[in-house]
């Protein structure tokens, strides 16, 4: 499989990275070499095989659903590029 | 008397203990050898007050008898480990004036048994690198230059300041990462000792996330011992991340200079790759016949998916990135470039935070996680993983205690030299160590021995899950018939 300049786009999009249409060239260049390494899974015969998804075999610990710690907007905020009375501060989202 | 900055940490612990050196002359020697060394950009902040105020409490535990394991001790931070009140970076732009409110775990831990923090170390941007080449702050610079030559060297990354500063006596020790090699190649490529530890042995809680599944913290030190005080005081479980395990943490420096007579040490065929340096092959060879001289029994075994393993991790850890990367947003942290709207905001953000492998990567994962293409990319590349596991879960069965690979296909290359124009070929370099990580295996790093070129080269132990303790008895059997390797003071 191969990427072309619109997915290149579309890709860049979904992981809101502004892309200049200068480095569209070149990152299709650089996402086919990668894609054209990981091709050789392929000839990997997987059937049957159950995806890992678990690194070391262990049952999820849960903890008690209750507030454990918090009650600091000021700490939480403080390396907020915008701020004001504990909340952050965004562009306008809703018109 | 000879320079404090170069003991071990087992030979600082005794001099501090007997009060021939105080925590404070010790944090003060180092510093002033930080300064001296700056041209080797292994530091990216120094903490000299931090230091000096941790090394004065320190004086005061040992006078007062409540000296922890690590009191005194001075050890470089890579700046992927959160430390409240010190700026950390991950040595990305889009981080670059981010100050945690919190510790992470590990780092904790060390300060909690006496350690002292001299400054955090650089690394690749958020760890996505084999050179140190991508960091914010700029390449690292190796302590070692080849024979005849001043030719900048790289140090090996993602963690090649901590490498760089603990192979150059800037620090007793430090903390790295690991993801898919970046503790033990740049270990290998400065002569020095570095574990990635079993996954879940280490906490991830307060670490920048790269790819989940794979990061493991561990320890850089100069001597195979060192690399045992060390993770003792950096392992436990952490209920702040539940994959870590619940599970006692050993005295692993019992396991120094316990016989290896009688192990079963496997030799996978998979790992003689084509094109392999000669001089790699010829240490690797050194390497068998040393443990088989200590007693260990040698033996020819099968990794068959080994080839795999770096197309699978090439898939799974940008995936993970570029969900865990999602965080970095312009909203509640870091870096933020004004757009049309909030999406064109996170665009220019994004673009201009993050440097060009990171832009790629999150790109990479971004597209293998996408409608259509996760069962191709992202699902595949979780089965073969579960091969590769298994290829050392059978291997294991059969009673085999360790596996002895080299840690990297060649010795350092210089600055600038690999990966400009083809990504791959930076990426090969952890051919030897990523199908550790994709198993959530512990493998350890040892120095064995100089290139044609006078470069350090090391061979890797791959062991059992939370089985460390026979990676540092067979790592210090190595050491010990291979000695210690140190650069040259140039800079």
């Amino acid at each position: 499989m191969s990427v072309d300049a619109a997915t290149v786009r579309r890709i860049a999009h979904l992981a809101r990275i502004a892309v200049e249409d200068g480095e569209v060239e070149h990152l299709r260049g650089e996402i086919n070499a990668i894609l054209d390494f990981v091709a050789q899974l392929s000839e990997v015969d997987v059937e049957g095989v159950e995806p890992m998804t678990s690194v070391t075999p262990m049952a999820m610990k849960k903890r008690i659903d209750e507030v454990a710690d918090g009650g600091y907007p000021e700490t939480i905020v403080a390396n907020a590029p915008a701020s004001e009375n504990g909340y952050f501060l965004v562009p306008k989202v809703v018109e | 008397m000879t320079d404090i900055t170069s003991l071990t940490i087992a030979a600082a612990r005794d001099a501090l203990k007997k009060k021939t050196i105080s925590a404070r002359e010790l944090a003060d020697a180092h510093l002033s050898a930080m300064e001296r060394a700056r041209s080797l950009n292994a530091y990216v902040l120094e903490t000299p007050d931090v230091a000096r105020t941790m090394a004065a409490r320190s004086d005061k535990r040992i006078a007062a008898g409540e000296a922890g394991p690590l009191e005194g001790i001075p050890i470089g931070v890579k700046d992927l480990f959160c430390t409240k009140d010190v700026r950390t970076t991950a040595c990305s732009h889009i981080l670059h004036n981010f100050v945690p409110a919190y510790e992470s775990t590990v780092t904790a831990q060390l300060w909690r048994d006496g350690a002292v923090m001299l400054g955090k170390t650089n690394n690749d941007e958020f760890a996505m690198g084999s050179s140190n080449e991508t960091s914010y702050f700029g390449p690292v610079t190796s302590p070692w230059h080849r024979k005849g030559s001043n030719t900048p060297l790289v140090p090996g990354g993602s963690s090649g300041g901590s490498a760089a500063a603990v192979a150059a006596n800037l620090c007793l020790a430090a903390t790295g990462t690991d993801t898919g090699g970046s503790i033990r190649q740049p270990a290998a490529f400065t002569g020095i000792a570095g574990l990635k530890p079993t996954y879940g042995r280490c906490s991830r809680w307060g670490i920048v996330a790269f790819a989940s599944s794979l990061d493991q913290a561990g320890p850089f030190t100069r001597t195979v011992r060192d690399g045992a005080i060390l993770l003792r005081s950096m392992a436990g479980h952490d209920p702040k991340d539940t994959t870590s395990v619940d599970r006692p943490v050993p005295d692993y420096e019992a396991a120094i200079g316990r016989s290896v007579k009688g192990m079963r040490i496997g030799i996978p065929k998979e790992y003689r790759v084509d094109g392999m340096a000669a001089e790699i092959e010829k240490l690797w060879e050194q390497g068998i016949a040393w443990l088989k001289a200590a007693g260990a029994e040698i033996v020819e075994i099968s990794l068959p998916h080994t080839k795999y393993a770096l197309p699978a991790y090439y898939i799974v850890a940008p995936a993970e990135a570029s969900s865990n990367l999602a965080r970095y947003d312009g909203v509640r942290y870091g870096l933020r470039e004004p757009g049309r709207d909030i999406i064109g905001m996170y665009e220019n953000t994004r673009a201009r935070g993050f440097g060009k492998e990171v832009r790629r990567r999150v790109m990479i994962g971004t597209y293998v996680l996408s409608a259509g293409y996760y069962d191709a990319y992202y699902l595949r590349a979780q089965k073969v993983r579960t091969l590769i596991k298994r290829d050392f879960e059978e291997v294991f069965a059969r009673g085999v205690q360790a596996i002895l690979t080299p840690a990297t296909p060649t010795a350092a290359f210089g600055i600038g030299e690999k990966g400009g124009v083809d990504p791959i070929e930076m990426y090969l370099n952890d051919v030897f160590t990523v199908t550790v990580n994709m198993a959530g295996l512990p493998g350890l790093a040892v120095p064995a021995g100089l290139s044609s070129e006078g470069l350090p080269l090391g061979l890797q132990l791959i062991g059992r899950p939370f089985d460390e303790e026979t990676l540092f008895s067979l790592g210090e059997v190595i050491e010990q018939a291979a000695g210690r390797f140190a650069p040259e003071t140039w800079w």
